[in-house]
């Protein structure tokens, strides 16, 4: 075999592998191409999913895509629960969500802010701090349930404060704290430390530099924060019913002692009655809990837009 | 020569004033622990109670669960498998489309997408799962029941996938984070070796923030093992060990909710069940977040 012929057969090597290599070159791009397409399915089929579930609601609640009945009158939001779904509102529900989420954020607001400045501004960097902090992040990982058996052993028995808004209320505050110090912290943490320095050079003292200076610079954040927590406690139900929030409530509380009920309770005993028409029912407190949220959520974002600063 | 510390008052009364105020501030930081503190031993106190009652052995070893019959049995593994197997259909939705959607908005899509797609995406967290549960009762579950007609009312199916998708963008959005926090070095570098974006993103981006992946993947996990409403709701209340989608099954959060919907003597039996479930979810759950933190902290790869 000569020289030329083993330089032929060199050269033919050479070449398929190119061509493989350019084959595979567009298969290598090709599955870049299959990747886009899976990411846009994922989020599609998630954003998907949220817009059938809203049509399906609006048309269970309304029959305005099927023809049914409309059950978002003003008698839903007027009448007391019934056995009877014609009779049926959410009024006790909706009062129940307003008075406990009050109190709710009366508890928690000042008590995270509290605990998001010393953790900021005057923790030293020790092992109390360190466990704070431990702590913090384990807790806002710690199912609802479980805030509802910690409620329903130490608000509701060793308290005394029995099935009341007052017990249901403290036990949210516990659940939606840690959220909002960690929003409170994250926001102080942005204000420059120049402002602080400052403000000490005025001589102020450090509540007076953490009370008019850092405060009003974070109020921003720590509002949009505050207020996601609150939302979250809006739509919770599981640490409710575990500390015995009652299902049928067909009257209004009367003072901070008194047995109730809020709007996701409310749907989830109307869901599970087997009854169409209660399901209906559900699904016009589903709608008025949704644009409750939705009203909130764009409160937080506005907030946050309008107090947003670049430094 | 003595340093004054400025932020200290002159004024006694004002220092008084001072000190009362960090004490207060303290007060409120140190309420985080009392939680925890409650949490522990509340659980602890009634489970020991429990335990006085009903053998450990039994807890662990018997397959029935029936505390509320007249013949008592306290197997908590029909609990455990209903929990595991909800969570389990949960992250065969979660997981994938979660993550894909995270390589995607992280390396193939442009800031305005990403901008726009991800707080779209996160709605589907802010849902309340009450409104979940009766998704998935009222639409998912008759709609699969044209495909599989021996599906039960309530089922694990359609109150996991209901599940998998309110995961969606907890999955996505933590690992999103953990992508995009990998230096553009490293996408250069590969780039510059002729790796298309394919490589660069599934052998290069994703292997280097595969702590903060798993991280987000296991915190999925968990919050499934803690849902209760979707299950509450749409899985049914009927404890039995099996992994069959279709028949109703109870899980441990339902089996909270199904005993606090009744009337419960304090310090009875049932009561104390509460708190030995309770306790059993919380120690999951614990495991779970302690095995994310620990991932997070011993696989993360640290970058100047």
């Amino acid at each position: 075999m000569s020289a030329q012929e083993q330089l032929g057969v060199k050269a033919q090597t050479v070449e398929t592998s190119v061509d493989r290599g350019s084959g595979n070159l567009k298969w290598r791009h090709f599955k870049g191409k299959i990747l886009t397409v899976l990411g846009w399915f994922s989020i599609i089929f998630g954003l998907g999913m949220l817009l059938v579930l809203i049509l399906d609601v609006v048309n269970k609640a309304t029959g305005i895509f099927s023809g049914g009945t409309n059950w978002l009158t003003w008698e839903f939001f007027n009448n007391f629960d019934s056995r009877f779904p014609a009779r049926a509102g959410a009024k006790a529900a909706i009062y129940g969500t307003l008075y406990t989420i009050t109190l709710t954020i009366f508890f928690a607001f000042p008590l995270g802010v509290a605990a998001a400045i010393y953790l900021e501004e005057y923790a030293k960097d020790n092992w109390f701090t360190r466990l704070v902090e431990i702590n913090i992040s384990n807790l806002a990982a710690v199912p609802s349930i479980i805030y509802g058996l910690l409620g329903l052993q130490v608000f509701v028995r060793w308290f005394a404060f029995g099935r009341s808004i007052l017990a249901g209320a403290l036990t949210l505050a516990l659940l939606v704290v840690p959220i909002i110090i960690v929003a409170s912290r994250e926001s102080i943490r942005a204000v420059p430390s120049s402002l602080r320095q400052a403000s000490y050079a005025l001589g102020a003292t450090r509540w007076q530099t953490v009370w008019h200076v850092v405060l009003p610079q974070s109020i921003g954040g720590i509002l949009t924060g505050s207020i996601l927590a609150v939302s979250r406690a809006i739509g919770e139900t599981a640490p409710l019913i575990t500390i015995g929030a009652l299902t049928f409530v067909p009257f209004l509380p009367r003072n901070l002692f008194d047995v109730f009920t809020v709007l996701p309770i409310q749907i989830f005993n109307w869901t599970s009655r087997p009854n169409d028409d209660f399901r209906a029912l559900a699904a016009a407190g589903i709608l008025v809990l949704l644009a409750i949220l939705l009203t909130i959520n764009a409160l937080a974002i506005y907030l946050r837009n309008r107090y947003q600063k670049r430094y | 020569m003595a340093v004054t510390d400025l932020r200290k008052p002159i004024n006694p009364v004002r220092a008084i004033g001072e000190r009362i105020i960090q004490i207060a501030l303290l007060l409120a930081a140190a309420v985080s622990i009392f939680t925890t503190a409650g949490i522990v031993f509340s659980l602890i106190f009634e489970t020991i109670a429990f335990f006085s009652e009903v053998s450990i052995i039994e807890f662990l070893t018997d397959t029935e669960w029936t505390p509320l019959f007249a013949n008592q049995r306290f197997g908590i593994w029909p609990l455990v498998s209903a929990t595991v197997l909800t969570s389990a259909i949960a992250m065969v939705v979660a997981v994938p489309l979660g993550l894909i959607a995270a390589i995607f908005l992280s390396e193939f899509a442009n800031d305005r997408v990403r901008r726009t797609v991800k707080p779209l995406l996160e709605i589907l967290a802010g849902i309340p799962t009450v409104v979940y549960g009766y998704f998935a009762l009222t639409f998912l579950t008759p709609l699969l029941r044209n495909f599989i007609p021996t599906l039960s009312i309530f089922n694990s199916l359609s109150a996991g996938l209901i599940m998998g998708v309110m995961l969606i963008p907890i999955v996505a959005s933590l690992s999103e984070d953990a992508l995009s926090a990998v230096p553009n070095s490293l996408r250069e570098a590969a780039y510059g070796l002729g790796s298309t974006r394919f490589e660069v993103a599934v052998h290069v981006i994703l292997p280097a923030a595969i702590s903060g992946v798993i991280a987000s993947i296991v915190l999925a996990f968990s919050r499934a093992v803690g849902e209760t409403m979707i299950v509450a709701i749409a899985a049914g209340q009927n404890p039995r060990l099996t992994f069959d989608p279709t028949v109703p099954v109870m899980t441990m959060t339902s089996y909270i909710v199904q005993v606090s919907l009744g009337d419960t003597p304090y310090g009875s039996l049932s009561y104390h069940t509460l708190y030995a479930v309770g306790f059993t979810l919380f120690l999951f759950t614990f495991v779970l977040n302690i095995f994310s933190y620990w991932m997070v902290r011993k696989f993360r790869e640290v970058y100047d």
